[in-house]
């Protein structure tokens, strides 16, 4: 017997849209905070960083460190930032964490060289953050093998390296330039969507309850559903802004390729976002006041951060944090976010990612329902 | 259609274990100013919520304007008007803004001339446009009044409407629901004022979930049996601290240069009383009980049986 009447949904959204003009703050969080969050994250986050600084202590002053320098520099992940003459002040540079890298070439480098001695080269490096190191690493393998081709010309060429007897082709697709904000980018929509959305629709839930106004409202003939529905109802629109803002910003600034189609996207996002709202609803019916809900708010939010792979690689999570970060909308949303624009995925390939989310949203809306029959009574 | 708008009977409400409605009856006649009374906490918001529909009985049934309580709830939702007792409109809406939208809920034709009608009656014309969260007490009462009258409700339930009001604006409020009695709509109203609960025309008293009394305000005052004297005198105080633990001796209240002194058997009053009539410092007097004589010795008395 669910009566629905469009008049009286309509006046709770508009007295919403009411409200939401007149609370600014409110207002100007919405669109704010996916602009700051876009610009500390699109320009501050590099999961690839370059030019860290590298000390080298040269005991042997030869063409050969020249060249071994030359190339640190040039591959783009080292800068040279000082020449030591001591094994202590490598010591002391590292453990100040004022060098990242420390290059030891040893005296009579060159001599072995020459007599193809096989000498060893010294790299110390800070691994307290393996991410920062492990890329520059991962260079050092491809370009030392091959770094002194140049110089061992003559009766020395033998010397040379010879090449493998396979060759591996690597091509890193979608993303060639391994560009941190093509991934963060993308990824930065589901996460706003999921902080705004639950946050806000919690809260206003709660605060109508909290100031007495629902029982006011639930007085006169204004079914729950209608109350629900129109309350929400801004907030998909605030929804929209904010996805349009970052496809913007996305477009114009970062240069994130779209390959796939917009109107997917919209549409895959107003399933996202209702499952968003739908946990607001669900925790404003538990919380008894804003700062519960607010807290509770943070509860889902931040395991979504952290285990839906924005944060970190999804892949590189034990399989319980995996099994947790699946459950979750915002994994999902940001595989078909990423899948759209810079893979041009298509509805078949969205389809695996989508279901998933919209289980959790019809799970979450039944229990928020069981819930919000309680809460009347 | 029988004249009664409100007829309930084995009304019960249950909060977990704790019973916060026992076996409540209530038979309300069309235009009566119905007045509801008890201590905190007695139940009086929760037996006007089962009555609008807001709450569901755990027992009981009844009929309120015709309608079933228990299954009618949204035929009657759309003829009462039910005020909070706290101010529950939209503090950052506007005046007018907060009235319309309760007409759009109750879905009502010729919206703008009601609600510039409303707004004029009320005298608020010009502050249409204000916040109604930046109106003094006194005129966001008018203004919940006015809300919910505005859908022409058959029967008002007002949760302790004039709570922190000034007694101009009291007198006013009062004034516009014995007007609203006249033309037929019927009001069941709480309060803790006595002065209000002598302007009802019928009452009823409720402690702790049950229904202890109900009449007219003579009605009830009648049936109190209470027998109270008056004294004047010097140095009330000393008196009052003597006469408090006599027995026979249930109140000793003062009331400015007067004391109050009440019980209900009548033979161990007088013998209490004895000694301390005979004393010319004092002037004695049999007076008639006052409603909140009767009703503080109500509440004295169902507290002692709830123990």
């Amino acid at each position: 017997m669910i009566k629905f009447s469009i008049w009286r949904w309509w006046a709770i959204v508009t007295k919403e849209f009411i409200q939401m003009r007149r609370d600014r703050m409110s207002f100007a969080m919405m669109v704010g905070v996916p602009l700051m969050q876009l610009v500390l994250f699109g320009f501050a986050i590099n999961s690839d960083p370059k030019r860290l600084p590298t000390i080298v202590l040269a005991a042997d002053p030869s063409v050969f460190s020249r060249t071994l320098i030359q190339a640190l520099t040039n591959s783009g992940y080292f800068q040279i930032v000082k020449v030591v003459h001591h094994e202590t002040e490598i010591e002391h540079w590292l453990a100040l964490g004022q060098a990242q890298f420390a290059l030891t070439i040893p005296i009579d480098f060159s001599r072995q060289l020459v007599r193809g001695e096989r000498p060893a080269l010294l790299l110390e490096a800070d691994a307290t953050d393996p991410a920062a190191t492990s890329n520059a690493l991962g260079t050092l393998n491809v370009l030392i093998p091959t770094v002194f081709d140049r110089d061992l010309v003559g009766p020395l060429q033998h010397l040379r390296s010879k090449p493998a007897a396979v060759e591996l082709r690597v091509h890193r697709r979608y993303n060639p330039d391994g560009i941190s904000q093509y991934n963060i980018v993308p990824g930065l929509m589901g996460v706003v969507l999921t902080m705004t959305m639950v946050m806000i629709t919690a809260l206003a839930i709660t605060r109508e309850r909290e100031r007495g106004t629902m029982e006011n409202l639930l007085a006169t003939p204004a079914r729950p559903l209608e109350v629900m529905i129109g309350k929400i109802m801004p907030y998909i629109l605030i929804g929209y802004v904010q996805v349009t803002l970052i496809l913007i910003v996305a477009h114009f600034f970062f240069k994130v390729p779209m390959l796939g189609s917009l109107g997917l996207l919209y549409g895959i996002a107003l399933i996202f976002i209702a499952a968003n709202l739908a946990i607001g609803i669900t925790f404003s019916t538990i919380a008894k006041n804003q700062l519960q809900a607010m807290q509770m708010a943070f509860f889902f939010f931040l395991p979504s951060i952290l285990l839906s792979g924005f944060m970190f690689p999804f892949r590189g999570m034990p399989a319980w944090a995996q099994q947790i970060g699946e459950v979750l909308p915002l994994t999902h949303f940001s595989r078909l976010v990423r899948g759209i624009l810079l893979k041009g995925n298509g509805w078949e390939e969205s389809l695996p990612e989508l279901w998933p989310i919209v289980i959790f949203m019809v799970i979450v809306i039944i229990l928020g329902m069981l819930r919000y029959r309680e809460t009347l009574d | 259609m029988s004249n009664l708008v409100i007829s309930v009977h084995g009304l019960s409400k249950f909060f977990g274990k704790r019973c916060v409605v026992n076996q409540f009856a209530l038979q309300v006649e069309r235009g009566q100013i119905y007045g509801f009374l008890g201590p905190n906490g007695s139940g009086k918001t929760t037996t006007i919520r089962m009555l609008c529909g807001l709450l569901t009985p755990d027992a009981g049934e009844g009929q309120c304007l015709g309608y079933n309580i228990l299954t009618q709830s949204e035929e009657i939702k759309r003829q009462v008007g039910y005020m909070t007792q706290k101010f529950t409109l939209y503090e950052d809406l506007t005046i007018r803004e907060n009235l319309d939208f309760v007409a759009r809920i109750y879905g009502m034709s010729k919206r703008r001339q009601r609600v510039t009608d409303s707004l004029q009656q009320l005298g608020l014309m010009e502050r249409a446009h204000q916040l109604a969260g930046a109106l003094s007490g006194g005129w966001k009462q008018r203004l919940a009044l006015a809300a919910c009258l505005l859908h022409e409700p058959q029967l008002l339930l007002l949760d302790e409407p004039t709570a922190g009001v000034d007694p101009k604006a009291r007198r006013d409020f009062w004034g516009q629901i014995h007007q609203l009695s006249v033309q037929g709509i019927t009001t069941l109203v709480s309060t803790h004022y006595m002065d209000e609960a002598e302007r009802c025309h019928r009452l009823a008293y409720i402690a702790y979930g049950n229904l202890l009394v109900d009449g007219t305000v003579s009605e009830v005052i009648n049936h109190s049996n209470l027998i109270v004297w008056s004294v004047k005198g010097d140095k009330l105080w000393q008196l009052q601290q003597q006469l408090t633990p006599l027995p026979g001796i249930e109140q000793v209240v003062p009331f400015g240069n007067v004391l109050h002194i009440n019980g209900h058997q009548a033979e161990l009053l007088q013998h209490s009383l004895a000694p301390w009539q005979a004393d010319n410092r004092y002037e004695w007097q049999r007076s008639q009980p006052t409603l909140e004589d009767v009703f503080i010795s109500l509440m004295q008395q169902s507290q002692d049986n709830s123990i």
